[in-house]
């Protein structure tokens, strides 16, 4: 009895969390200007998002095309920072180490809109013109800190004697690192990367502070403007909807992954 | 192994130039006047002004019972999700995280569109039921994963000694799992106090949240008073984040 309410429960709970996604996925199979007007089925929504048939599409496919080239720079760079922070760090002693934990935490902490508010700040005061470079700073800044929290770990599990070793069997310091040192963060380095990939992707407000009046958008700030002007594009719908299977295929290849990690650290 | 330590200094001048110095002037411009000049007038501005109050006092409200609510509704289900006899699949969990991945604003105009459709007035209601369909997977991750980790035998033994369910709830499965909730209730309530254009979609415009006025003063190049105004939230972000102070067992938002 107890476990079948606990079943209703949280699927009742599931539904209801669902139910607007559902909702826009269901109206995405049919052609109808107006949203829960069902007119029949028909992929012809589908069909113009790709092929470009409706209105705004090349604005469209440009905000998708600067979401991921962005999104992409951000975690490469992140991810080459973060780590030789991480590795700095982990060799640092005392006050300095807990001043870089401390700063590093900070844009974690921080809500968007403040960290958005700041960094436009910043880029006034410096006089910096705002656009493509400072929306991919901006990403750097809120994105490094979670690889540096990704990487520390793997550093701290790893035996110092190895890469002593490695000097010590004639290796020079850099052949150390690629051959010893990288291959033991790689995992830390690779979640870190697929955190900061998903963070930037995902990030609205401080995009929305740091891209300057060139006209530069992305998804976010495109979905943002283009439903404010009064309901959202019918292509749209499609958009959300092929966006919620990828995530969903991505999340199920992580927990495999995860699940195949920990069952090797069980070994 | 101790040059290494120089590794840290790129990221430490990066923290200072793009973490610190953009902090630093949120207060610099919000002590100073549109030329340059030092004034508290930007707070004193805020203070007298009575709609700003009220947008303050409203987010502040909101962000509040938004987080009651996920506690209410997020404990029973991460508890239900983390009890093994009540559920075995793991699909479920990865139900319940899925939606932290998606872009809050898409979630959001999904869940307005299907108010307008349904012929719910946008207003207050919806406002408070659409951020809570936004945060509340930030609130039953956290508190899973400590009751995931949780040591049962602590529940056996105050049974064994005599405690009634009730007993066991309140003074030892509430208590242990304290570091979830706080993590959670940072997890909900710092973005819910901090949001400007989640509430402008739910409520059609009609209510102004504390960010949104953030974000005209600094769109309309008003950027001391909205300085200001910032500061005030970096404070409420401060005060809350004093609840975590020592206790970062849980970090959420990661799978």
């Amino acid at each position: 009895m107890k476990r079948i309410l606990a079943k209703c429960y949280i699927w009742l709970l599931l539904a209801v969390l669902y139910a607007p996604i559902v909702f826009i996925a269901v109206f995405s199979f049919t052609e109808s200007k107006v949203l829960g007007n069902w007119t029949g089925f028909s992929t012809k929504l589908y069909s113009n998002l790709f092929t470009g048939t409706m209105q705004g599409t090349g604005s469209l496919m440009l905000a998708i095309k600067n979401t991921l080239v962005i999104a992409l720079i951000a975690a490469t760079v992140s991810t080459l920072l973060g780590t030789i922070a991480a590795i700095g760090i982990h060799n640092m002693r005392g006050k300095g180490k807990q001043a870089m934990t401390f700063l590093n935490n900070i844009p974690m902490l921080n809500p968007d809109i403040i960290t958005g508010v700041s960094l436009f700040l910043l880029f006034v005061f410096l006089h910096i013109s705002q656009g493509y470079l400072t929306v991919v700073l901006a990403h750097i800044t809120f994105c490094t800190p979670y690889v540096v929290l990704n990487v520390l770990p793997k550093l701290t599990q790893m035996n110092p004697n190895i890469y002593e070793a490695a000097l010590d069997l004639g290796a020079t310091p850099f052949q150390a690192l690629r051959k010893v040192l990288l291959p033991l963060l790689k995992p830390g380095m690779i979640s870190g990367f697929i955190m900061a990939f998903t963070m930037s992707l995902d990030d609205f407000a401080v995009t929305f502070f740091t891209r300057g009046t060139i006209g530069l958008d992305t998804l976010s700030t495109y979905i943002y403007t283009d439903a404010r002007k009064g309901g959202l594009t019918p292509e749209l719908r499609p958009l959300i909807t092929l966006m919620f299977v990828g995530i969903l295929i991505l999340l199920i290849v992580i927990n495999i992954r995860q699940i195949r990690n920990s069952s090797n650290d069980e070994e | 192994m101790t040059k290494r330590s120089s590794w840290a200094l790129p990221y430490a001048i990066f923290l200072v130039l793009f973490v610190a110095l953009p902090l630093i002037l949120i207060m610099v411009y919000a002590f100073q006047d549109g030329s340059g000049n030092f004034t508290f007038g930007n707070f004193t501005k805020f203070f007298k002004d009575a709609d700003a109050i009220g947008t303050f006092a409203l987010s502040l409200e909101v962000a509040i019972e938004t987080t009651a609510v996920c506690i209410l509704l997020g404990y029973p289900a991460a508890w239900i999700l983390a009890n093994r006899k009540l559920n075995k699949s793991a699909v479920t969990i990865v139900l319940f995280i899925m939606p932290m991945w998606i872009n809050a604003l898409m979630r959001t105009l999904a869940t307005a569109e299907l108010f307008h459709v349904l012929g719910v007035q946008l207003g207050k209601g919806t406002l408070l039921i659409g951020m809570v369909y936004d945060y509340l997977p930030f609130m039953i991750y956290p508190i899973y994963n400590i009751l995931n980790k949780m040591d049962k035998s602590y529940a056996e033994a105050a049974r064994d000694l005599g405690a009634t369910p009730w007993q066991v709830f309140w003074k030892v499965q509430v208590p242990l799992s304290m570091p979830g909730i706080i993590s959670g209730v940072m997890m909900v309530f710092m973005p819910t106090v901090s949001t400007f254009a989640i509430s402008e979609f739910l409520t059609n415009n009609k209510i102004k949240l504390f960010g949104t006025i953030i974000q005209e003063n600094i769109n309309s190049s008003m950027w001391n008073y909205g300085a200001a105004l910032s500061l005030v939230m970096l404070v409420i972000i401060g005060i809350t984040s004093l609840l975590q102070d020592n206790k970062k067992e849980v970090s959420g938002g990661t799978v």
